[in-house]
């Protein structure tokens, strides 16, 4: 890459924008009595900060970090097993 | 070295030939069609191995053009008129991404009332997007530029898209014999595609993101600077070629009977051509009048044009095309870049030849001789900034 331009592009990389988490009002909180396994909300964060561990009693793992709180995983899921709560 | 009678966009096309280029993309639009077209039968007789990809309009061919440009591929596209308005968005972003193109542009009025004949207002539209502006004389200079900017832009003190612009139809669609160089010696001047970064895939690189604003403001900067530089990198360029294939141009500007010149006629693209004659029509008559030709629009040369303009008594600006509201485009920027003179020469700017109204030597003469003699008599013209009206 060129050294002597500056250059409108740039190196994704976890947390290269800071902790986003912080922009936060409303939490995602799951429920894994009601968790029917399905990764609906895994497919549809469109910030990929759900992780789903095969095997574990708690499959859904929101990295609140970086998780900005817009509650589609909550909307897409479809036992309501996760709720919004206010932080 | 053979020697063809090419007509001007044959002649973009025999460059386009000779430079080693991966992808070529563009939609059809008079008076760029048949560049485009030669360039089909090139790649579907198998003369060139290029990718040939049809689009569905010019934003999409620049879209396309910029996509694989991105990826390392070297580039060419070419278009006129609306087809060019269409691509506007597309030039910033290519531009802002600093990655090297090169586009002709076969300059063509602008509707409505729909119109296929030949001003400068397409060109000119584009002037602030970040692209290197090159226009061309005639069909030999159209070739030999089109060459030059594959190098320029892809030199890494540059690294800017440019556009090459000749008249059409008076360049576009006339026959002229050019010189077309050997394909080895095109070879060794054009060195392999360099680009400030590549996205292939193989890296992990985002494109066009939110930066600060600070940030922004600086690859901003970063432009104007390259630009800057560009100057010294045409000059460079333009002496190699000369030495590879005997043809220069003077780099940014040509100075035509200038050096002992107190009157000088500035212009730009195929009018210079009967420029010059009217010049030496003149001389012949007594007036020391010479032709100061714009060949790169952008940069502006202004260190270049100011040296010429010095001492000199007046100076008579054509352009063919116009910024409705306020002046010429060259003649505005002659006024501006001539400021820096302790003493300035009477500068007078003439719009003409806008919609592809004929401009020849009688025109030229009448208009220079006139504006020679108010200068003599009074030391000032009456009217700074007049148009050529037909009729």
């Amino acid at each position: 890459m060129s050294k002597t331009h500056i250059l409108p592009i740039s190196r994704p990389s976890i947390g290269v924008g800071g902790k986003t988490g912080y922009w936060r009002v409303k939490k995602p909180e799951v429920n894994h009595s009601k968790c029917i396994r399905c990764s609906m909300c895994w497919l549809y964060c469109p910030d990929s900060v759900i992780d789903v561990i095969e095997g574990s009693d708690k499959y859904v793992v929101i990295n609140y970090n970086y998780c900005k709180g817009c509650g589609i995983c909550s909307e897409v899921c479809p036992t309501k097993a996760i709720v919004m709560v206010d932080e | 070295m053979v020697v063809k009678v090419l007509t001007g966009n044959y002649a973009v096309a025999e460059a386009v030939r000779l430079s080693n280029v991966d992808l070529i993309t563009a939609y059809p639009i008079t008076p760029q069609t048949t560049i485009v077209e030669r360039l089909s039968e090139y790649v579907d007789l198998g003369v060139i191995k290029s990718r040939f990809i049809r689009v569905e309009s010019e934003f999409s061919a620049l879209a396309v053009a910029y996509g694989a440009a991105l990826c390392n591929a070297r580039v060419f596209t070419a278009t006129s008129s609306h087809g060019l308005l269409y691509m506007h968005e597309m030039l910033w972003w290519v531009a802002g991404s600093r990655i090297p193109i090169v586009m002709a542009v076969v300059t063509r009025s602008i509707g409505p009332p729909w119109n296929i004949w030949d001003e400068h207002s397409d060109f000119m539209d584009h002037r602030d997007c970040g692209w290197l502006m090159a226009f061309a004389e005639d069909n030999q200079e159209v070739l030999d530029t089109t060459i030059q900017l594959f190098r320029i832009t892809e030199d890494e003190r540059v690294y800017l898209p440019g556009m090459l612009g000749l008249d059409g139809f008076l360049l576009s669609h006339t026959s002229e014999p050019v010189d077309v160089p050997e394909e080895h010696i095109v070879k060794s001047f054009l060195k392999p595609r360099s680009q400030p970064y590549s996205m292939c895939g193989v890296e992990l690189l985002t494109l066009g993101n939110l930066p600060k604003a600070e940030d922004h403001m600086m690859m901003k900067y970063d432009i104007q600077v390259s630009m800057e530089n560009a100057k010294k990198v045409i000059k460079e360029v333009d002496l190699e070629y000369s030495k590879l294939t005997g043809r220069g141009y003077g780099g940014l500007i040509e100075c035509y009977r200038c050096s002992d010149s107190k009157y000088l006629v500035v212009g730009m693209g195929g009018w210079v051509g009967t420029m010059k004659d009217v010049c030496d029509d003149l001389r012949d008559l007594g007036y020391k009048v010479g032709v100061l030709k714009v060949r790169f629009f952008r940069p502006f040369p202004e260190e270049d044009i100011i040296e010429v303009l010095r001492g000199v008594k007046g100076v008579l600006v054509f352009d063919r095309s116009v910024s409705y509201g306020s002046l010429g485009h060259i003649h505005t920027e002659i006024l501006a870049r001539s400021y820096r003179l302790g003493s300035r020469p009477v500068i007078k700017g003439i719009i003409a030849g806008l919609a592809g109204v004929d401009v020849g030597v009688r025109e030229f003469m009448n208009s220079i001789v006139g504006f020679v003699n108010e200068v003599e008599e009074r030391g000032y013209v009456g009217n700074y900034s007049e148009w050529l009206l037909p009729g």
